[in-house]
């Protein structure tokens, strides 16, 4: 194996841990015993999760030594998977990184951990994520950051920052997340990552907790794209509970992995490509795009004179959705409740001015000043007007190219701290991938480089509901590229008291 | 005429109704649990109605199903692709904080518009307009007890149809009329069960007044009227009050009042209105409503015979008379009731007497629906019977009848415990009327002279001596046969 764990089950993939069940090379309690020891290493430094349960994952996987190795084990027999904290899971505390959900256990699970359940998986724990998934760098969590273990001072990425650090760092061997405006592929690119966000409707938003419904999708993390391609596989697929959920039918995704790109017209967006991107972003973005044309895709310059104006859509449509989605946290059912209201009224305002924090607070203000009454069509109505103009300049995009890429964050990792008083600053990181929330498209972030010592991803987004194409092309290019690009070199905490400062 | 006769006859009535059904559908608006009135607190709920984090709403066709039917019935255009939307503002017992309703605005419109519904009077057709039907999810209920506030959250997300007339309505009778109607067509085509004591039919009103043909004048939104009566004595009253005020020559406020059924009043609620910004957006958990013009056909073909035509069937093939007819036909559980007894063996013309008669002068001095009486169709067929087989005589039945009603007793044990049961037997019959003609020489005098009403008084005698309990068509012919009449 190539990497600097070669030793440790902890850092093999998903589909390699199948093979060694079959050959008899390793059990699950070896892989879950040997994930959970770098858990132990890494942890106190990456703080990627917010609840583990390391006893259930023992004895999930001791239920699964003999079963996992036949030729009928479910897909992920024996695979550890860690889920983002803003995924319902029965009996299991799920905060969504908010206080105003502190304590709450779900009486059920999301669509998508019965299904992984389902596949075999082994669920280890709940990870860090900002507050509601707002956010860019997981510093919006109300239980503090997550570090990446690319860079103990820089952010993950966010929201989805805890399941990124958690697969980047060996502490599971897959993880979901969700992505509104970037979510999953952003820590993604952060983290040196493979993260997809699906076609809106292909993954069943059950069990969810919403964030602005029309732009949320579930994704999966994984270290490299077979990984990735088996996870979506797993969860994809109509859902009878989700009625966005749409009824196309789900390839299989690992099968279609062929790496040939020949004659792929590969769409390059030159709005992606402006002034203000980091030139090491610029540069392994460059590289990548390079690589695939050697490997005979055929570049298009693409011009997508909208996508700027998705940014301040975006800000509007979702910050409307939240507004609405996020007033049920009210302190009658579920969750915190304030004890120092007179009446109704001091409830609501109390219980939600203690649960909330800054920025949750700052985009249900946006998103319910958008929505009154006056302002509704200027705002609103307008938003939505924008929405489907690059709906439809995508769509146009994507029927004289294949698929489009660019860079997935104008940055990599930026320090902690650094954008959380400036919220515009921190809006920015999304400016790439939010386009591809409002169109509904898929788009994966792959790593594709360094720029310095941090991981670049390149972003490629395709047509709806050809996640296989998105998917073949990130395989293409991870095996395009040299080995670093395919397997970070993960920092654990003992190398670091070890290495020279 | 007195001033303020004059002053009435200057201003017009002009009503509103907005009307809220239950829709009887088995399980929830947006979730499989069951919608059912009188379960223990908070048994009938899931995620998705409890509003919990992650849940998601899923629209039951059957829900829209009947909406369309109802559209139909009521001869609305159906809506292609209206779609839901969310109605925001905090209350405990909404669970999401906000309201998967579907709202008007222009570009979305709501399941069904532009319908009218017919009603006679005096011979005098009226066409009140429908100004829409559309679909949203009750709320769940509040319960105060003991200085606190608990939330029952059984009711929450049942499916609800609001259904909208236009302000065609002109005087608090014809808005009764409008409703006993409107209730009697959705219960017809299997809507709703439309019981307003239950709440599965709920009402208010918009009222105001204006010069014949004139301008709209300030209106009133009158609530909480939990009966047929009730929503007319609240328009009489809430009439009358504008009047007083318009003919004072003071103004109209706008604004929500509440009828006081104990007072007779209404009185102001004291809600601003305009205050509550309700930031609707369009739901987006769930796709936009398509109704297709195959789906509308098929509901077309389900529905159930309309009252109408079930009052005409009644003349033709039942022979009974238009105002009977009409009268058991006015609610489907009346009418259901009608055919259920018929079916167990009573005369139609016999059944409709009973209930056009005896039960409906019952229903009305308790104040009921025939759904809540104690007498079951089985057991009016079982009292029918009796008569039937001459076990005891009509006018026992009657008697035998108030006390069923009373004490939902079947008829035979109340016939055995009176002693009720007819005197057939010609001996006895014979000692009575031989008791009868020597006690009135008089009469009998009359009977041998040919006068045959003079036969009547003497079995009244017989019967009286009997207790009623006497055959009287037996009394008849022995008297005849004693006296030797010609």
């Amino acid at each position: 194996m190539t990497g600097p764990h070669p030793a440790s089950p902890a850092d093999r993939p998903a589909w390699d841990l199948r093979a060694c069940y079959r050959r008899g090379e390793l059990s699950p309690s070896e892989v879950v015993d040997g994930v959970l020891r770098r858990i132990e290493a890494v942890e106190p430094q990456v703080r990627a999760y917010l609840y583990l349960d390391a006893d259930a994952a023992r004895r999930e996987a001791a239920q699964w030594d003999r079963a996992a190795g036949a030729e009928d084990a479910p897909p992920l027999a024996g695979v550890p998977v860690a889920l983002k904290d803003n995924l319902c899971t029965r009996g299991v505390p799920t905060t969504a990184g908010s206080r105003v959900l502190a304590g709450f256990r779900p009486p059920y699970d999301a669509t998508v951990v019965t299904r992984l359940r389902r596949a075999g998986a082994i669920v280890l724990g709940k990870t860090n994520c900002d507050e509601f998934a707002m956010g860019s760098s997981t510093e919006n969590s109300a239980f503090g950051p997550t570090r990446n273990p690319w860079d103990p001072d820089r952010v993950p990425g966010g929201s989805s920052g805890g399941s990124a650090a958690a697969v980047a760092a060996g502490e599971a061997t897959l993880a979901l997340g969700s992505d509104t405006g970037g979510s999953i592929r952003e820590p993604g690119a952060f983290c040196g990552v493979v993260g997809l966000k699906p076609t809106y409707g292909r993954v069943s938003r059950y069990g969810l907790i919403a964030f602005a419904s029309s732009l949320d999708q579930i994704g999966p993390f994984a270290r490299d794209v077979r990984d990735a391609a088996l996870l979506l596989r797993e969860i994809a697929g109509r859902d009878p509970a989700d009625a966005t959920s749409a009824g196309v039918e789900v390839p299989d995704y690992p099968a279609l992995l062929t790496g040939r790109v020949a004659g792929l017209r590969l769409g390059v967006v030159r709005e992606f490509l402006q002034d203000g991107l980091d030139p090491g972003v610029a540069g392994a973005v460059g590289e990548a795009i390079r690589a695939l044309e050697r490997s005979g895709a055929r570049r298009v310059d693409v011009s997508l004179p909208h996508a700027p104006y998705a940014l301040p859509a975006y800000y509007i449509v979702a910050p409307a959705e939240a507004s609405s989605n996020l007033a049920r946290y009210a302190g009658v059912l579920y969750g915190h409740r304030t004890t120092r209201a007179a009446d109704l009224i001091g409830m609501y305002a109390r219980t939600r001015d203690e649960g909330f924090g800054a920025e949750v607070k700052r985009r249900i203000m946006l998103g319910t000043y958008a929505l009154s009454a006056g302002y509704y069509d200027a705002f609103y109505l307008r938003a939505q007007r924008v929405r489907e103009l690059i709906r439809r300049e995508f769509a146009q995009a994507l029927e004289s190219v294949d698929v489009l890429v660019g860079p997935v964050a104008p940055t990599p990792a930026f320090p902690l701290g650094e954008r959380v008083e400036d919220p515009l600053e921190m809006y920015l990181a999304d400016v790439f991938t939010v386009p591809l929330n409002l169109a509904g498209l898929p788009g994966v972030s792959v790593p594709c480089g360094f720029a310095g010592d941090l991981p670049v991803g390149l972003q490629i987004a395709g047509r709806a509901f050809d996640e296989a194409t998105v998917l073949n092309t990130a395989y293409a290019l991870e095996r395009a590229l040299p080995a670093p690009g395919r397997r970070p070199r993960v920092v654990t905490a003992a190398e670091r008291r070890s290495s020279p400062a | 005429m007195s001033g303020s006769a004059a002053a009435a006859a200057l201003y017009e009535t002009v009503i509103g109704l907005e009307v809220h059904v239950q829709l009887s559908t088995r399980s929830k608006m947006f979730c499989g649990c069951a919608c059912a009135f009188g379960a223990p607190p908070n048994t009938l709920t899931c995620p998705v109605c409890l509003g919990l984090p992650g849940s998601l709403p899923v629209l039951n066709r059957a829900a829209v199903e009947l909406g369309v039917r109802a559209a139909l019935v009521l001869n609305c255009t159906v809506r292609p692709d209206s779609r839901f939307h969310r109605k925001n503002y905090y209350y405990p017992d909404i669970p999401k904080n906000y309201q998967i309703s579907q709202y008007q605005y222009t570009g979305h419109p709501p399941l069904a518009t532009d319908g009218v519904l017919a009603l006679e009077a005096g011979g005098v057709t009226r066409r009140v307009g429908i100004r829409r039907v559309h679909l949203e999810e009750d709320t769940g209920k509040l319960v105060h007890a003991g200085g606190r506030s608990l939330v029952d959250y059984n009711r929450s997300g049942t499916p609800l149809m609001e259904i909208v007339s236009e302000p065609d309505l002109r005087s608090a009778e014809e808005a009764r009329l409008f409703l006993t109607r409107l209730r009697a067509v959705l219960q017809y085509a299997g809507v709703t069960t439309g019981r307003m004591e239950e709440g599965t039919l709920r009402c208010d009103a918009n009222v105001s007044l204006r010069d014949p043909g004139g301008p709209h004048g300030t209106r009133t939104e009158i609530k909480n009227m939990n009966s047929l009566r009730s929503v007319e004595r609240a328009l009489r009253f809430e009439e009358a009050r504008q009047r007083d005020l318009l003919a004072g020559g003071a103004a109209v406020v706008q604004e929500t009042r509440h009828w006081d059924e104990a007072r007779g009043l209404t009185f102001s609620s004291r809600e601003k209105e305009e205050a509550q910004d309700y930031r609707y957006f369009p739901e987006p958990d769930l796709l936009p409503v398509r109704v297709d013009a195959a789906w509308i056909e098929r509901i077309r073909k389900d529905i159930p015979e309309l009252p109408e035509a079930r009052r005409r069937r009644y003349v033709e093939t039942y022979g009974l008379p238009e105002h009977d007819a009409g009268l058991l036909t006015e609610t489907r559980p009346m009418a259901e009731f009608f055919e259920a007894t018929v079916q167990l063996g009573g005369h139609p013309r016999t059944v409709a007497n009973w209930l056009v008669g005896d039960v409906a002068a019952y229903m009305n001095a308790a104040g009921v629906e025939i759904e809540q009486i104690a007498v079951r169709p089985a057991a009016l067929a079982g009292l029918l019977a009796l008569v039937d087989r001459g076990t005891i005589s009509g006018r026992s039945a009657k008697e035998v009848l108030e006390e069923m009603l009373r004490t939902g007793r079947a008829a035979d044990e109340i016939v055995r415990e009176r002693g009720l049961v007819q005197i057939s037997d010609t001996d006895e019959l014979i000692r009575l009327v031989d008791a009868a003609i020597a006690e009135n020489p008089g009469p009998v005098g009359d009977v041998k002279a040919g006068k045959d009403r003079a036969v009547t008084f003497l079995v009244g005698q017989v019967m009286k001596k009997s207790r009623g309990r006497a055959n009287p068509e037996m009394v008849n012919r022995l008297l005849r046969d004693r006296i030797g009449a010609p």
